[in-house]
């Protein structure tokens, strides 16, 4: 085996003898590349954005920005990464290096005050300005008018301002940024990042990588994760690390055994079938949602509203799934779709609905040695749904409460009703009482306001420093109340 | 036009450039204070040992477990202290202290070879307690007197005379939150033991002359041996005014001790849970009015947060009372002043430094009455403008009051808000689940440090023999851009280009007994020191390019490096100009020296004029809130600000931008909120991280947002007829808050007073929706001299 290593702007660097659960930023900044910095330690900030090459959508490779406080080093064993320092192409000896484009885009617009988030919104900007398909014109568009196809979200040149979603800057106000974004052209001609996008991403190392009592692992195939899980059924499973590595930073956890799955190409499929959808457990939300294209509108409504994007480019549904958590935005919207999850053991697969997947806070049925391989949606799917995500912030929150609704209504009258609620319990729910109390009723304000009044009941919320109780119970039956005015009354704007 | 504000041919001052570090910003290669670990050899860690209760006293410290770690060097405790165990100005705050303060309280650091090896031995260290009974509230440190510091009053003509003759009288109470600085880079700090034990401190500090003065009286020696370094900061915001000193001293005290370097960042966590905050603030107050809505007497008393130490809570809370009245005329006032002491972090500066505090009292008012006189808001507040020859409640004369309609006026008309009034009007008559809103609100902010002395800079400037120059002055660079416009006023001065000037980091042995970076003060002290020692050096070569174009010096004029006499066309280039300086033995450095005249302050009688001038600016803000949540965006915010002439219009223009986005993040969103249950984390900060303590994203961004500067707004009394644009901007924010107000009050019938809670967060919005529904405070059902607004209590205790 290839002693473990990175390609670090194009220099291949040994990960030796960095310990197991050394991030990516940390390595990097040992190694003397201080651009990228530490805010937050939680994937929260962005400060710490790098790219990775990773295989691509529409391309061979896709150039996709990470949280590098996040990531252990060990888990880019065998693959290439660029940091802000390798953006710009260095200058001659003494000379000072020429720009990369969206470098000289932040720098002489004023996208920089201190300097601290600037490297991090350079890298997340990059792998934006990289997304095939971002520009509306071949030649890229000039200038921050509003055109036609461009928003306060959108610019004229195809820029996704969520692009920036987990990029926080506490000096600019990010308008200065959003001018950058949206002022940045197509790449030019032998960008060689750009060209680098027509050659396969590194395919995914076998990596054992051990120092002192603990070791990083990564199996080439689902069978032999399962051993490994037999074997060590301590390991901590891990995909993106985006729950793994706030454990390790922020309450100082360390696990003898870490085991990557996040690129089995067992759990990678995207499969659509006459009467289900198949999504693979270590997809990327990311990749989930480009691959999707729309084609699950709760789903597609879910997605700009999970965490960042910076996040959703190493998240997983497995994942969310996984770690269990009450306030995970995906189960509700999965309940409402009425999901199930296929769980690959020892012994062979087994398929569980979600509504029965949960036991308890952070429990679930999945046996010790079990691993999520994919999450099945069946179809045909309910016309009207919804998500409603109550949080405090738009962009990159957690929930307070979130409800997800699935509704078939026939000829004025609610033939179905799947409602999945998050952040009401110890773990997400079904809210059964209120879909009985809307199924074969009319679609109506009478019907509504009763519901909504057995909704707001529903599960047992608590205060804390997100909500209160009693916000959380209203938000309950809100949602419902708006979901009908937003089916009910044109909603113009 | 004064000789300092005149600007000559030619300027590089006002020309619109990005910050003098943007392509090191952008590459990554601008350094930080930790960034700097990574070049160090032998560097040690440090670690905090934090104890997690609200109060109590230490009974025990066992370093021993410690000790036993694998990697870790030393435990540095009280006993390691050779000279003063205090960390601060006011000898109330213990480096090492023997009674646990607050939740989080560090009792001891471990210095580590690793900071794996640190942290895991000051989880090895053992404390034991005895607790002692924690006051966490304002309210129950109102309720138990428990305040510390000054207690100052702030009295202007007859203020019982004053409600005598209103017509309407109103009372009310408001309690609102602090706020975190966040700025994006933690404290740090890295101390580096020179020959003959001198210290060499590299630090994230907004104040190196103070961070030096601690340290000294920490280690028991002399400034002189003491140097303190401040790269840049990544972002400071006034948290990093008083608050780096005592973990520059903790640095300083393990590099002594040991002989190497010793390496202090805190991680977020420990940034939050142990450094101060802006200061929260009750408020209960009195207000009465004229028939025609004009203030006729105020009567009020601010309470501050001051945490466990006084830190600079005493000139908080002296700003806080200066700034009540903000753009408005109140003939009749009495403002006391009190500051609680808390088991909490001990607040400190942040942006506005009170003054914010004490605008959104009367903002807040203004707001909450409008409804009630049956005024429109807009129209009250211009109503009670400050008009030509009115003093301020503390004494001061307004100087140039125009200007507070001045931008009124132009921000009404950039932003079209006669015509959009009448939209948003249209637009709520036709949604009855969506409201739009939109409010004006201005800001008068007095610039000066309160205390008298800390109004002087200092300034050193080389010239090299191949003409190249080399600027150092006592001020920070945390972003505002402060160094890019002193190489503007430096190279404005001497008459050069850009290029030829350089800026050195701020270092305390280039330029002693600085002031700190704040007030907004950076560039009219720091500037007018620099533009001081330029001046002193043009004086010299001008006498000697006289000569050499055969002129009197006073005809010669330096102008893009080119000395000519007037009506010459004869030319000496600059690098020729400073080579024959050098031939001639001329002095080519020089100290710049600055010192504001004019101010006055008695703290004691709480009168006179300690401020040079003030800022103004208004902003108009439209937002729209969804009545099922209350959630809420800001659709359009239009902004007209005063910065004098501008010295570096991009600078300044971010300056109000961030300003406001922060100001903004404060009142709406950003929400502190501590454990204040009996339980066993009591006294604990819930939002301690970025995943709970949320600041402005994208998504709070103004989706349109349009900034203009005043024109022709000279001031004669600062550098180059420009004015400090740090802190004022912020407060341009009330007018969000006045706009999810209005907006919740369209929810529910005409006349309704709302009540909104400070952060306004999306579920605070919603509670006063909901009150606005219910009619809750309307006009008609007060008596029509006014009356008792109900204290409604916040919206979270609806639970």
């Amino acid at each position: 085996m290839v002693a473990a290593h990175i390609t670090v702007n194009g220099k291949v660097t040994p990960i030796s003898p960095a310990a197991p659960h050394t991030t990516a930023l940390d390595f990097l900044r040992e190694r003397g590349l201080t651009g990228s910095k530490e805010g937050c330690a939680e994937g929260e900030c962005g400060a710490c954005s790098i790219l990775v090459a990773r295989p691509g959508v529409d391309k061979p490779t896709d150039w996709v920005a990470v949280n590098a406080c996040l990531a252990p080093v060990a888990a880019l064993d065998g693959q290439e990464i660029v940091t802000s320092e390798g953006l710009a192409t260095p200058g001659a000896p003494g000379k000072a290096p020429t720009l990369h484009p969206v470098q000289e885009e932040m720098a002489v617009r004023g996208g920089s005050q201190c300097g601290y988030c600037t490297p991090g919104f350079v890298c997340s900007m990059a792998a934006e300005y990289y997304r095939p398909g971002r520009c509306a014109h071949a030649d890229g568009a000039e200038g921050t008018e509003a055109q036609v196809g461009g928003d306060s979200e959108h610019g004229p040149n195809g820029f996704d301002l969520h692009a920036l979603s987990g990029n926080l800057c506490r000096c600019t106000g990010y308008r200065p940024i959003r001018d950058a974004a949206f002022a940045v052209g197509a790449p030019a001609e032998g960008d060689p990042l750009a060209q680098r996008r027509e050659q396969s991403a590194p395919d995914a190392a076998v990596t054992e990588y051990a120092q002192d009592d603990s070791v990083f692992l990564r199996p080439g195939t689902l069978s032999g994760v399962l051993e490994v899980l037999r074997e060590r059924p301590e390991a901590v499973v891990v995909a993106g690390s985006t729950d793994w590595g706030v454990e390790v930073n922020i309450r100082s956890r360390r696990a003898e055994c870490v085991v990557a799955v996040d690129r089995l190409p067992e759990l990678r499929e995207l499969r659509e079938e006459s009467d289900h959808v198949e999504i693979g457990a270590a997809l990327t939300l990311t990749e989930i949602e480009r691959r999707l294209d729309g084609r699950v509108p709760l789903l597609a409504e879910l997605f700009p509203q999970f965490a960042s994007r910076l996040i959703r480019n190493s998240a997983t549904l497995g994942g969310n799934l996984g770690t269990g958590s009450p306030i995970g935005d995906s189960p509700p919207v999965l309940l409402a779709l009425e999901a199930s999850l296929v769980l690959a053991g020892a012994d062979g697969e087994r398929e569980v609905p979600l509504a029965d997947y949960f036991t308890g806070y952070r429990q679930s049925v999945r046996r010790p040695g079990e691993l999520i391989r994919a999450v099945r949606i069946p179809l045909p799917l309910a016309p009207v749904t919804a998500f409603h995500k109550i949080a405090k912030r738009r962009f990159d929150d957690i929930s307070s409460v979130a409800v997800a609704f699935a509704l078939e209504i026939e000829d004025g009258v609610v033939a179905k009703a799947r409602i999945g609620l998050g952040g009401v319990a110890a773990t997400p729910i079904r809210a059964l009482a209120t879909e009985a109390a809307l199924e074969g009723k009319p679609w109506s304000t009478d019907t509504v306001e009763a519901a909504a009044q057995v909704l707001q009941a529903q599960g047992t919320p608590m205060n804390d420093h997100r909500a209160s109780a009693g916000y959380r119970s209203a938000m309950l039956g809100q949602s419902l109340l708006k979901l009908y005015a937003q089916t009910t009354e044109a909603v113009s704007s | 036009m004064s000789h300092l504000s005149e600007r000559p041919e030619k300027p590089v001052v006002g020309v619109s450039m990005p910050h003098e570090s943007a392509s090191l910003h952008v590459t990554g290669a601008a350094l930080y204070t930790d960034d700097l670990v990574h070049r160090t050899k032998d560097v040690l860690h440090a670690y905090p040992v934090q104890v997690m209760k609200a109060h109590g006293r230490v009974t025990a410290l066992r370093t021993e477990p410690a000790l036993a770690v694998p990697g870790v060097v030393r435990v540095l405790t009280v006993a390691d202290v050779p000279g003063v165990n205090d960390a601060g100005m006011k000898h109330d705050e213990p480096l090492f202290p023997d009674e646990v303060m607050f939740y989080g309280h560090a009792v001891a650091w471990v210095l580590g070879e690793t900071l794996e090896a640190a942290r895991l031995g000051a989880a090895a260290v053992e404390v034991e307690l005895d607790e002692l009974p924690s006051t966490l509230t304002l309210k129950d440190a109102i309720a138990r007197s428990s305040f510390h510091g000054i207690n100052p009053v702030m009295v202007a003509g007859d203020v019982d005379a004053g409600f005598a003759e209103s017509a309407h009288v109103f009372t009310g109470e408001f309690e609102f939150s602090g706020q975190e600085h966040f700025y994006l880079e933690t404290h740090a700090a890295l101390a580096l033991v020179d020959e003959n034990e001198q210290i060499f401190i590299q630090s994230s500090t907004q104040h190196p002359s103070e961070t030096q003065e601690i340290v000294a009286h920490v280690l028991g020696c002399s400034s002189n041996e003491i140097t303190v370094q401040c790269l840049r900061m990544g972002g400071g915001f006034g948290g990093k005014e008083m608050q780096p000193h005592g973990f520059a001293a903790i640095a300083a005290l393990g590099a002594k001790l040991t002989g190497r370097p010793v390496r202090l960042r805190l991680n977020r966590t420990q940034d939050m849970t142990m450094s101060g905050k802006r200061h929260g603030f009750h408020a209960e107050w009195k207000i009465g009015f004229d028939a025609e809505g004009r203030i006729q007497a105020l009567a009020a008393t601010l309470t501050a947060d001051g945490g466990w130490s006084l830190d600079l809570s005493e000139p908080v809370v002296a700003r806080a009372l200066c700034h009540i009245d903000n753009t408005y005329w109140i003939p009749n006032a009495r403002v006391e002043g009190r500051i609680a002491k808390t088991n909490s972090v001990s607040n400190t500066a942040f942006r506005g430094f009170g003054g914010p505090q004490g605008m959104i009292v009367i903002e807040d008012i203004l707001g909450r009455v409008a409804p009630l006189l049956g005024i429109d808001p807009m129209e009250l507040r211009e109503r009670n403008f400050y008009q030509q020859d009115q003093t301020t409640p503390y004494g001061q004369l307004v100087t140039h009051p125009e200007r507070i309609s001045a931008v009124w006026e132009q921000v009404r008309a950039n932003g079209g808000l006669t015509d959009r009034k009448r939209e948003i009007a249209a637009f709520n008559a036709a949604h009855p689940h969506t409201k739009r809103a939109l409010a004006v609100t201005g800001v008068k902010f007095g610039i000066s440090f309160n205390l008298t002395a800390f109004n002087q800079g200092g300034a050193l400037v080389l010239i090299y023999k191949d003409g190249s120059v080399l600027i150092n002055h006592g001020g920070t660079e945390m972003g505002q851009g402060l160094h890019t416009k002193m190489l503007q006023v430096a190279a404005t001065t001497l008459g050069i280009p850009l290029h030829r000037v350089r800026l050195a980091p701020t270092r305390t042995d280039k330029v002693p007994n600085t002031s700190a970076t704040a007030a907004s003060s950076g560039a009219d002290l720091n500037g007018a020191a620099v533009k001081n020692a330029c001046e002193q050096l043009r004086g010299r070569l001008l006498q000697v390019a006289a000569t050499q174009l055969g002129a009197g010096a006073a005809d010669v004029r330096i102008v893009e490096g080119f000395a000519r006499a007037l009506g010459s066309d004869k030319a000496v280039a600059w690098d020729d100009l400073i080579r024959t300086a050098y031939i001639q033995r001329v002095q080519l450095s020089a100290a710049g020296f600055y010192r504001t005249e004019g101010l006055h302050w008695d703290i004691k009688k709480f009168q006179g004029t300690p401020f040079k001038y003030f800022s103004y600016g208004a902003a108009a803000t439209e937002v729209e809130v969804d009545g099922f949540t209350g959630a809420y965006r800001i659709r359009r915010v239009d902004i007209v600000h005063d910065v004098g002439d501008s010295l570096s219009p991009m600078i300044d223009i971010g300056q109000v931008e961030g300003g406001f986005v922060q100001g903004a993040g404060w009142l709406t969103l950003e929400d502190l909120r501590w454990d204040t249950s009996d339980g066993p984390h009591r006294g604990r900060l819930q939002t301690q991280a970025a995943s709970t303590y949320k600041l402005p994203s994208f998504s709070e961004m103004p989706e349109e947002f349009n900034v203009a500067l005043m024109e022709n707004a000279t001031e004669e009394g600062a550098v180059f007829g420009s004015k400090a644009v740090g802190e004022p901007p912020l407060m341009l924010a009330f007018s969000v808050r006045e706009a999810l107000r209005q907006a919740a009050a369209a929810f529910g019938p005409a006349g309704v007073s709302v009540d909104l809670a400070s952060p306004a967060t999306p579920e605070a919005v919603f509670w006063a929706v909901q009150a606005a529904r219910s009619g809750e405070v309307r006009r008609e059902d007060l008596p029509l001299d006014g009356g008792e607004i109900p204290a409604r209590p916040i919206a979270l205790s609806h639970a």
